[in-house]
């Protein structure tokens, strides 16, 4: 019989769908995490593709540090619209008026480690047994070693020793109440594979991921967008440069990249050739070498 | 350009974290911040060099302990292949992470100290691969800089494994001679061993063909969703979602809906927007059936002409990988794809010891151990034999008591 060679891009669709129809098969009440980010807007397109012209079985959930980019929080709301899928959105501030977490302060303080408890919060709310995010493996260390169906336990949290073995294609959710599991559809892809997919798909983005004039400035060697929920002093000069995202995430804690690159091709090319890893623009990892480990085991997406 | 998944074997003390390493930096697939954070963790080599195992070392644990413990995935891709390796541990005690690693891989790179050559892990990875179906093998040579790169301790080695993979039955086998410390033949070709007339493993391993080709369409289809929108416009649109296993379905094939056994033939086949007439392994699809028949998530559609084995009793090869022992008094879950049932383990054939290779009695399996078992499920099961078409030919075993995946089954054998 004749041998098929799927293209590798066909391939990484091909698997994401088979765990998002996974997904909706093994659980009760599944969720999608959505971020905003170009990687959970992939995940979107995946979830067309594997459920379409039926509905999403899971609603999409946003967690809101409510430091966002503005041009993310547009951009979602476009999309919901277009899509006509169920948004629902947890917010930090809320976790912070109930008293549940307490701002941080000085220079570097962000709400990133917050959003932590909103999301634990959110999950226990909704009673949600299952959560599809986008992480990837080639993202960082302690995510290489991360299952594509991750268990957690009752407090959100993840044993990296006591992980299932997950064997040929066959993903086993079975879970006891009041744990979920963590899915990541996207794991065997790498920041190219998504852009490279987002190209092929034609698939729309937040304004900026591409190069655009910004107000910025430079921390701990990383330009960072100056905006009021950033905690500047006199030491810090603003200037305006030409910027670009390689992520989106808290406006405190996203570094942005000096790039020319206003069309995905500049981008596909800038990546391709770029030396510093898409998470080196996060400073959250920066604290330690287990950061990301750590912050895992405390129930991290 | 394609994926090509391997899995490497061997201890720490064989250079295998060294040997990924090399593979990732002389392919330029390290990043500055990630090499930043390597020379500041200050693990150095002897020579003060960067120890490159350090970039497949993600747990604090395994930073600490400086083993591998748990399967780590690393991505790289050079113009011609992307490459999925999964490093899996080599230690008796992480059997099972092993077996997890290889059981998606396509190829195996088995990992041997020059210095030592065939030595009792070689004998349990070379099982092991066996055990799993991995069709090629890479036999790497490595530290060949620790014996002066010479021409024969490579062919000693080469004549003793080669002896092993005729008794375990390896089909494909590849030596190389590397050094993984100093790059000979991982990415570059050795300048020390001009005597080596091969490909650098890098090369080998952009251009072996690693494509399945079964002997007959032995297409197969466990739907996962049915997709129903149930709106005015699609009222009768009922596609059947899942991923295609094994072979290739067209439009107006017969298929046969396992276990029920009733068939029909395809009306549509859908990739989202796209209506392709023929549909292959590896494809995330949504079929369209000429009749209505009753079908739902674990059901499995399957080419008329040539049906999978059916059956409740099955021979199978087991890898136990909780640390509960089995237990044969406990009814299991058999996860079979998207089909999952109640399963208990008759009989235990015999259980081998994966060093020597010898087939021994047994009345118990713990964690790690192999050996053959008879199994029965509380339904039949539509199923292939692991040796003619892998894909439909495995499953898992969950304890419905912690809900973990106890153990790898392969299945050998209709039994009665």
């Amino acid at each position: 019989m004749s041998k098929v060679n799927l293209d590798y891009l066909d391939e990484l669709e091909a698997e994401a769908i088979h765990i998002l129809r996974e997904v909706a098969g093994q659980f009760e009440k599944p969720a999608l995490l959505f971020s905003g980010g170009k990687d959970s807007i992939t995940l979107v397109r995946l979830a067309e593709k594997a459920f379409r012209p039926g509905k999403f079985p899971f609603p999409l959930v946003h967690i809101d540090t409510g430091h966002n980019f503005e041009e993310t929080i547009t951009f979602r709301d476009q999309m919901i619209e277009r899509i006509g899928e169920k948004l629902i959105v947890g917010y930090v501030q809320d976790s912070i008026d109930e008293g549940k977490v307490i701002e941080q302060t000085g220079k570097n303080a962000s709400r990133n480690a917050l959003q932590t408890v909103t999301l634990l919060d959110t999950i226990a709310k909704y009673g949600f047994d299952a959560c599809i995010g986008g992480a990837r493996r080639d993202e960082e260390k302690a995510r290489a070693k991360e299952r594509i169906f991750s268990v957690r336990d009752e407090f959100g949290q993840w044993d990296p020793k006591r992980q299932r073995p997950e064997l040929w294609n066959i993903y086993n959710g079975r879970i006891h109440k009041g744990e979920n599991v963590r899915v990541f559809p996207i794991s065997n892809w790498t920041e190219l594979d998504v852009w490279n997919y987002i190209k092929r798909e034609k698939m729309e983005l937040p304004s900026i991921y591409f190069a655009h004039e910004r107000d910025c400035i430079t921390r701990n060697g990383q330009l960072m967008a100056a905006s009021p929920f950033l905690n500047m002093d006199e030491e810090d000069i603003v200037e305006r440069k030409k910027v670009r995202f390689r992520t989106v995430g808290d406006m405190s804690c996203t570094a942005a990249v000096s790039s020319d690159a206003t069309e995905l091709d500049d981008i596909i090319a800038e990546i391709s050739a770029s030396k510093i890893s898409e998470r080196g623009a996060r400073m959250d990892d920066k604290v330690s070498e287990a950061a990301m480990e750590d912050r895992k085991k405390g129930g991290y997406f | 350009m394609n994926i090509l998944k391997f899995f490497t074997a061997g201890s720490v003390d064989d250079g295998k974290s060294t040997l990924i390493g090399r593979l990732l930096y002389d392919t330029d697939s390290i990043l500055v911040d990630q090499l930043e954070a390597l020379q500041a963790s200050n693990r150095k080599n002897d020579d003060g060099t960067i120890d490159l195992a350090i970039l497949t070392d993600g747990l604090r644990a395994e930073r600490e302990q400086g083993i591998t413990i748990d399967v780590a995935y690393k991505y790289f891709q050079t113009e011609k292949r992307k490459f999925i390796i999964a490093d899996t541990p080599g230690h008796i005690q992480y059997t099972r992470n092993m077996v997890t690693g290889a059981s998606t891989a396509k190829l195996a790179i088995i990992l041997i100290d020059a210095r030592n050559g065939v030595v009792e892990q070689t004998i349990r990875h070379s099982y092991l691969v066996s055990l799993l179906g991995i069709e090629h093998v890479v036999v790497c040579l490595n530290k060949m800089d620790m014996v002066g790169y010479s021409e024969t301790v490579f062919h000693a080695i080469t004549e003793k494994y080669k002896a092993l993979a005729a008794e375990l039955n390896l089909k494909e086998v590849t030596f190389i001679p590397v050094s993984a410390l100093k790059g000979d033949n991982v990415v570059n070709e050795s300048e020390h061993m001009q005597w080596y007339q091969g490909r650098s493993l890098l090369h080998f391993l952009e251009s072996v063909d690693v494509e399945d080709a079964l002997p007959y369409n032995l297409a197969r289809m466990p739907v996962q969703w049915v997709i129903r929108p149930q709106t005015d416009e699609l009222h009768d649109y009922r596609g059947y979602a899942g991923r295609i296993l094994s072979g290739s379905f067209n439009v107006n094939d017969r298929v046969t809906v396992l276990p029920s056994g009733h068939s029909s033939v395809i009306d549509r086949i859908e990739i989202f927007d796209q209506r392709p007439v023929e549909a292959f392994a590896g494809q995330s699809v949504t079929i369209h059936l000429k009749d209505n028949i009753d079908i739902s998530r674990g059901d499995v559609l399957v080419n008329s002409d040539h049906l999978p084995q059916r059956s409740q009793v099955i021979e199978a090869d087991l890898c136990w990988m909780d640390a509960r022992p089995l237990d044969d008094s406990i009814t299991y879950l058999l996860q079979h794809n998207s089909k999952i049932t109640k399963c208990k383990i008759r009989e235990i054939v015999y259980k081998v010891d994966i060093n020597t290779l010898e087939k021994q009695d047994a009345h118990d399996f713990k964690l790690n151990d192999i050996g053959r078992v008879v199994l029965k499920t509380a339904d039949e099961l539509p199923f292939d034999l692991y040796t003619e078409n892998k894909a439909n030919g495995a499953a898992i075993l969950v304890d419905s008591r912690t809900n973990l995946t106890v153990a790898a089954l392969m299945f050998r054998n209709v039994s009665y």
